[in-house]
């Protein structure tokens, strides 16, 4: 028997297609009968019908058939089904035979070809029938296929054709649906796909005469002796059904077969072949299932199946064959499952094939632990002779027996001393399998299955096993990769049993492959707190480690092979005298190994005079005190590392010696504080210094030894959760006992700042805020020294503090001298500006000068730099000091100008006119909180005014508080313009002032402001009126009006003066007057005062001819309305006046 | 009946695991292990579609050959996995939900003593814990 003898037959897996041999066709010589074959049978597509094509010779010998029985009444069936019987029908009895021949209608020696033809029939009939008459034979169907050089004509038109048709027919005893041409044209595929699907309707009924063949025997067959031939029956059914392509009928006859099986009496001779049988037509079942895309009816026959066929051990002492073929039943519904799955079938995450292959894998590791039990001979015992494996045709007659008593289906077995040879030959056998093999390849399949439906737990958990079973199988390097590999998952998740079991069996690998580093890693891990070995194996564990640390072999580990154990201490001992590569750097962070540790600085900022302090805290959790060699620390800058460093002082002595520095020993469970301390470096202040790693040397430098890193000074595989726990607990601590301290408690800090030195100097602002705009606004800077010794290169930096809004650097400007007004050239920080040493006590007053063009607030920085010497650690430093002082300053107006133009009777003007005087009136607003002083100010004419008289100012020297306002006006005239009208610049107005300020000497501020512009027009006819500034009560007052006309036309002009009450007058009431160019007319009245106080003078028409749009009502705003009437005197006027 | 009770915490790491003595040990820690996959798809799935169903209960996660395994998930994502023999066909699937709810009383009652600190593995010798479990197993064994 071969090692795959449980794998089911080729024949039953594969899918039964119709049988059909073609013959009469030379493959090999014949180029049109090559390519005819070609057409049958190259590239099948899927559409194509199912048949599988043979070529064979015209007088190949087909299986005989044997005599049919008439009566079963003594037939006792030797077993359920023959293994020859399925390979029979699907390659050996065709369902057609077709007879090629070369033959065209009108071929001129068409007699002899037709009796050959004939006789070929003839020749191939006889291969199926011994007696042609005998109903017996096989009902095979011979069909002939001629092959024609011509394109026959359409059916019915060539007379010749059909007539010679029916001869052959008659010849060959052939139906006329038997009868087939094949022109060789260049359609050559469509008319073989035309033929092959009449083959396929032949096939059919031939295999449907089978299935009513096999049926009728049903009758003859009776319960108590025939139960073998019921389920024979069933599944020749089945198969016939499928070879008919008529899967639902087939899945019928299978399903009733499967019920047989399990009907049939079952006992310790028979079992196996029940088991085969029952295992064929659950495949059978199974696979069909699949095919109609019933998955689930699939899976319940397979565990109905299983049920069932679980406890049918058989002999116990052959009980890894159940074991073996139960594998076998797992795994090829595995391999149904998958393939389904490729053809389309969704498989879901606890529903998919990787269950089967791991419950396969489950069965064959029982078999392999049966296998150990049951074939564990005495060495003298060998394999029996003669075999009685051995049968007279090499090959089992029925599936499932045995071969020592093929046929027998008593009870009992026949011969006991046989059977005895047989077992032991089976377990003989079962004894040189290589079951590692077989459970790896299971377990891998799983793997794949579990990776694809997202079980990432139950994948490492099958690596694990795939692990182990390498490490059975004393593969130890592809064991230690597989566990090495799945090891961090666990570590992760904190499964710290399963961990723990994995590590045991990869420190195993270790240990026999002599793997130095591996040993050291697995062993520290174990030892640990993430082991949950018992303290004995720790202990255990622990001195191996030490004694590998030492550079001796190391003890065994429990329950190893002992020939590979042999093998591994001589490794081992080569490893020892072996120099170099004794040195194992192990990075903390992917294990957790029995040393942890800690190390913080003790201030998040340490000042540049004060020494760093640094604290690394180490524990162990191994059962017995262990001693490094070394302890450092590696700093983000190195030259620290020096004195971050602690050794051994006792170099190359004894591990376990104990030596003076009782220091560097570690008792398990107490944490040990080592401190360390340094001076930073000047260049270092405003870095950070970082804790890179902490590392810890176990073993000797000289020697071997390991040298464990925690990456940035703590923590391990385990330590952040164990933090997080800690950090949650609120439990009351437990006292500890003074040097002791509490791991939890213990909190990382694992970089620091170097900062300046403390500042002994005192930085002073004096000001008045807020600034005014443009003003040069003083500040004062006192800086005082409270160092005890000189404080060297004070240096001052002050001005607008960096980084904000753009545009205030653009109107922000400082400088020191106080005397010169700033501009865009002064920038708005002075930087480093040089104020020599401080002595001790000594003072200095810097007063700076700040001048902020714009609103707003602005933040002002005033850094004060020096350097001074220090001692700290009997070492001399320079330390850099720096104080900064900030200040927020507001900027506001110090007043605001409003500008008018008005008339000369005060009267608000929108436009002014050509040559006539208007005033220019300007009202200063004091905005500022501080007393302001204008000192002096000045309006400077564009060149289209002109002052009427020296303009003066009229504001010089006066003090505004705050909202006080000062007003001034000056008298001015327009030239005459171009046009009509055209609005004209005016000029600028010059305030020059000053912020009165008690406490400092300000100085002066010219604000220039624009004047606005102005609409000149010109007027045609100028009038104004003379006339006494007052009038007396009946007192005669003597009016002129002068009219002037301004244009180049002369003009018509009409006067008339209206009546008023308070006045009487003499003069042309109405008059009618023509006035020259540039021409001036006088006008005089004689008014006459009636009443006393404002009086409204008499209203004077103007009405210009050519000019109708100029109304009376605009030259009427150059005239006086009103005028003030004295009362009239008593007698004595005289004596008034004198008063 | 229950071969073996676990509670697993949020972190997926067990916090409590405990088997009947006659089996190995591992075994059920590997089985209770891989059926978090099961339990991890499952309550991403509730997350998506079914979010304001208030089903704490699983149901069955896998079947093995020998074993059922059947989960059920607290509020604060607190895993219970009770294995149950596959032999034993009379378990009806009310009989493991009451199971789970004492087993899930009796966390409550692990999480309100002031002295437990939460995510730390529940020791056996704890008294309320104990009671209940034991229950269960009582119940499994008779």
């Amino acid at each position: 028997m071969s090692p795959a003898q449980w794998d089911l037959p080729p024949e039953l897996c594969c899918r039964p297609m119709a049988f059909v041999a073609l013959t009469g066709l030379d493959v090999v010589y014949n180029a049109i009968h090559r390519a005819i074959w070609d057409a049958f049978c190259a590239n099948r597509r899927a559409d194509r019908v199912p048949i599988s094509f043979k070529v064979l010779a015209g007088d190949h010998e087909y299986p005989k058939c044997r005599t049919k029985r008439t009566s079963y009444e003594w037939y006792i069936p030797k077993g359920i089904l023959k293994t020859g019987w399925m390979n029979k029908h699907l390659n050996l009895v065709p369902a057609l035979v077709v007879l090629f021949y070369e033959l065209d209608w009108d071929d001129p020696q068409w007699k002899e070809k037709q009796s050959e033809c004939a006789t070929k029939v003839e020749i191939v009939r006889d291969k199926f029938f011994s007696h042609r008459t005998s109903l017996q034979g096989r009902n095979t169907k011979v069909a002939v296929v001629l092959i024609q050089k011509k394109t026959p004509l359409p059916p019915g038109e060539d007379l010749v054709a059909s007539e010679r048709a029916s001869a052959l027919c008659g010849a060959c005893d052939l139906s006329g649906k038997s009868l087939f041409v094949l022109p060789h044209t260049d359609h050559l595929v469509g008319y073989i796909i035309r033929l092959e699907n009449a083959f396929y309707e032949h096939a059919q009924t031939y295999y449907y005469n089978e299935i009513r063949r096999v049926k009728s025997h049903k009758e003859f067959l009776n319960k108590t002796t025939h139960q073998l031939l019921f389920v024979r029956h069933q599944f020749k059914m089945g198969f016939f059904s499928e070879l008919k392509q008529d899967t639902q009928n087939a899945l019928k006859y299978y399903r009733t077969a499967y019920v047989l099986i399990n009907e049939l009496r079952a006992h310790e001779t028979n079992m196996l072949e029940i088991k085969t049988m029952a295992g064929f037509v659950n495949y059978k079942i199974c696979r069909l299932c699949f095919q109609h895309n019933t998955p689930l009816d699939a899976i319940a026959q397979f565990r109905k199946h299983i049920d069932l066929c679980k406890k049918k051990i058989g002999s116990a002492e052959l009980a890894f064959e159940h074991t073996a073929w139960m594998s076998k039943q797992f795994q090829s519904f595995g391999d149904l499952f998958d393939e389904a799955i490729k053809l389309g079938l969704t498989a879901i995450q606890t529903q998919n094939p990787g269950f089967y292959y791991q419950q396969g894998a489950y069965y064959a590791q029982e078999r392999k632990q049966q296998a150990g039990q049951l074939c564990g001979h005495e060495p003298g015992v060998g394999y029996p002779a003669p075999d009685p494996l051995e049968t007279a045709s090499g090959a089992l007659d029925f599936y499932g027996q045995r071969p020592w008593r093929q046929g027998h289906q008593s009870i009992d077995p026949p011969d006991s001393e046989k059977e005895k040879q047989g077992i032991l030959a089976l377990q003989v056998k079962e004894r040189d399998v290589l079951h590692s093999e077989l459970i790896i390849a299971l377990l891998s399949n799983a793997v794949a299955q579990f990776k694809k439906y997202k079980c990432p737990r139950m994948k490492s958990h099958l690596m694990v096993q795939m692990g182990e079973e390498y490490y059975h199988a004393k593969d130890y390097t592809k064991a230690l990769k597989l566990l090495d590999y799945v090891m961090c998952d666990y570590r992760t998740e904190r499964w710290w049993s399963l961990l723990t079991s994995i590590l045991c069996t990869a420190l195993k690998c270790s240990y026999l492959m002599g793997q130095v580093k591996d040993y050291i890693t697995y062993s520290m891990e174990l030892v640990g707190r993430a082991s949950i070995l018992p303290e004995e194996q720790k202990s255990r564990i622990e001195k191996n480690l030490i004694k590998v640390l030492m550079n001796e072999v190391p003890e065994p580990e429990p329950d190893c092979d002992p020939v590979s154990v042999k093998a591994a201490q001589s490794l081992w001992s080569d490893r020892i005298s072996l120099a170099g590569n004794n040195e194992i750097t192990i990075e903390v962070q992917d294990y957790a190994p029995f040393v942890q540790c800690k190390a913080k600085f003790l201030s998040p900022s340490f000042h540049i005079d004060e020494p760093v302090q640094l604290h690394v805290y180490v524990r162990a959790d191994c059962p017995h005190p262990v001693r490094f060699s070394k302890l450092c620390v590696s700093l983000s800058n190195q030259e620290y590392n020096q004195y971050c460093l602690l050794e051994d002082a006792s170099k190359g002595k004894d591990i376990l010696e104990s030596s003076s520095q009782e220091n560097m020993c570690l008792v398990p469970g107490k944490t040990r504080k080592y401190c360390f301390k340094f001076v930073a470096k000047t260049e270092d202040v405003g870095k950070k210094v970082e804790i890179m790693s902490v590392g810890l040397m176990l073993g000797r430098e000289t020697g071997r030894y390991v040298y464990l890193t925690w990456r940035g000074g703590w923590g391990d595989a385990a330590s952040s959760h164990e933090t997080l726990q800690a950090s949650r607990c609120f439990k009351k601590r437990t006292r500890f006992p003074e040097q002791q301290v509490d791991w939890d408690t213990v909190s990382i800090q694992s970089s620091t700042m170097i900062i300046s030195r403390v500042p002994k100097i005192s930085v002073q602002l004096t000001h008045e805020p807020p600034t005014l705009t443009n003003e040069m606004y003083c500040m004062t800077v006192t800086i005082q020294s409270e160092e005890g010794t000189v404080a060297k290169d004070l240096k001052l930096t002050a001005g607008l503090k960096p980084g904000q809004d753009a545009n205030l650097t653009q109107s922000t400007q400082i400088t020191l001298n106080g005397s010169e007004v700033c501009d865009d050239s002064h920038p708005a920080l002075l930087p480093d500006i040089p104020l020599g040493d401080l002595q001790p006590g000594q003072k200095i007053v810097k007063p700076l000068y700040i001048r902020c063009v714009s609103t707003g607030s602005r933040i002002l920085l005033f850094h004060v730099a020096y350097s001074v010497s220090a001692t700290v650690e009997g070492k001399d430093i320079t330390c850099k000091c720096h104080k900064d002082e900030t200040v927020t300053v507001e900027t506001v107006v110090p007043f605001e100008v409003a500008m008018k133009f008005v008339s000369s009777k005060f009267e608000h003007l929108e436009r002014v006119y050509v040559d006539i005087p208007f005033l220019l009136m300007m009202d200063i607003l004091s905005a500022s909180p501080w007393p302001i002083e204008l000192v002096n100010s000045e309006v400077q004419l564009a060149s289209s005014m002109t002052a009427i008289d020296q303009p003066m100012s009229q504001v010089e020297g006066v003090t505004l508080q705050t909202s006080e306002c000062a007003s001034e006006c000056f008298l001015l005239k327009c030239p005459p313009v171009q046009n009509g009208t055209s609005t004209v610049a005016s000029g600028h107005y010059i305030i020059s002032w000053k912020r009165k300020s008690a406490s400092a000497e300000t100085s002066m501020v010219r604000t220039i402001i624009t004047l606005p512009h102005v609409m000149v027009e010109n007027i045609p006819l100028y009038i104004h009126a003379e006339l006494p500034s007052f009038g007396c009560v009946r007192e005669s007052l003597p009016v002129r009006y002068r009219l002037e006309n301004r244009t180049g036309l002369v003009q018509d002009v009409e006067i008339s003066v209206e009546p008023s009450d308070a006045f009487m007058f003499s003069g042309l009431k109405q008059v009618r007057m023509r006035i020259l160019p540039g021409g001036e007319q006088e006008m005089l009245y004689n008014f006459y005062p009636l009443m006393a106080g404002y009086q409204v003078l008499p209203q004077l028409n103007i009405n210009l001819m050519r000019f109708p749009n100029i109304s009376s009502q605009l030259l009427r705003r150059f005239l006086p309305s009103r005028i003030f009437v004295k009362p009239q005197g008593r007698n004595g006027d005289t004596s008034i006046e004198a008063a | 009946m229950a071969v073996c009770i676990a509670v697993i915490a949020k972190e997926n790491y067990p916090l409590y695991i405990r088997s009947v003595p006659t089996q190995g040990e591992l075994k059920f820690h590997y089985t209770v292990h891989t059926s978090l996959d099961v339990v991890e798809e499952k309550i991403s799935g509730v997350g998506k579609a079914l979010a304001d169903q208030r089903e704490l209960y699983l149901g069955l996660l896998y079947p093995t050959e020998d074993y059922k395994v059947y989960g059920y998930v607290t509020n604060s994502k607190v895993k219970f996995v009770i294995v149950v023999d596959s032999s034993n066909a009379s378990l009806r699937d009310n009989e493991i939900r009451s199971m789970f709810r004492k087993l899930h009383n009796s966390f409550t009652d692990v999480m309100c003593n002031p002295f437990y600190n939460p995510g730390d593995p529940i020791q056996s010798k704890s008294v309320f814990f104990c009671a209940h479990t034991l229950s269960i197993f009582y119940v499994t064994i008779h």
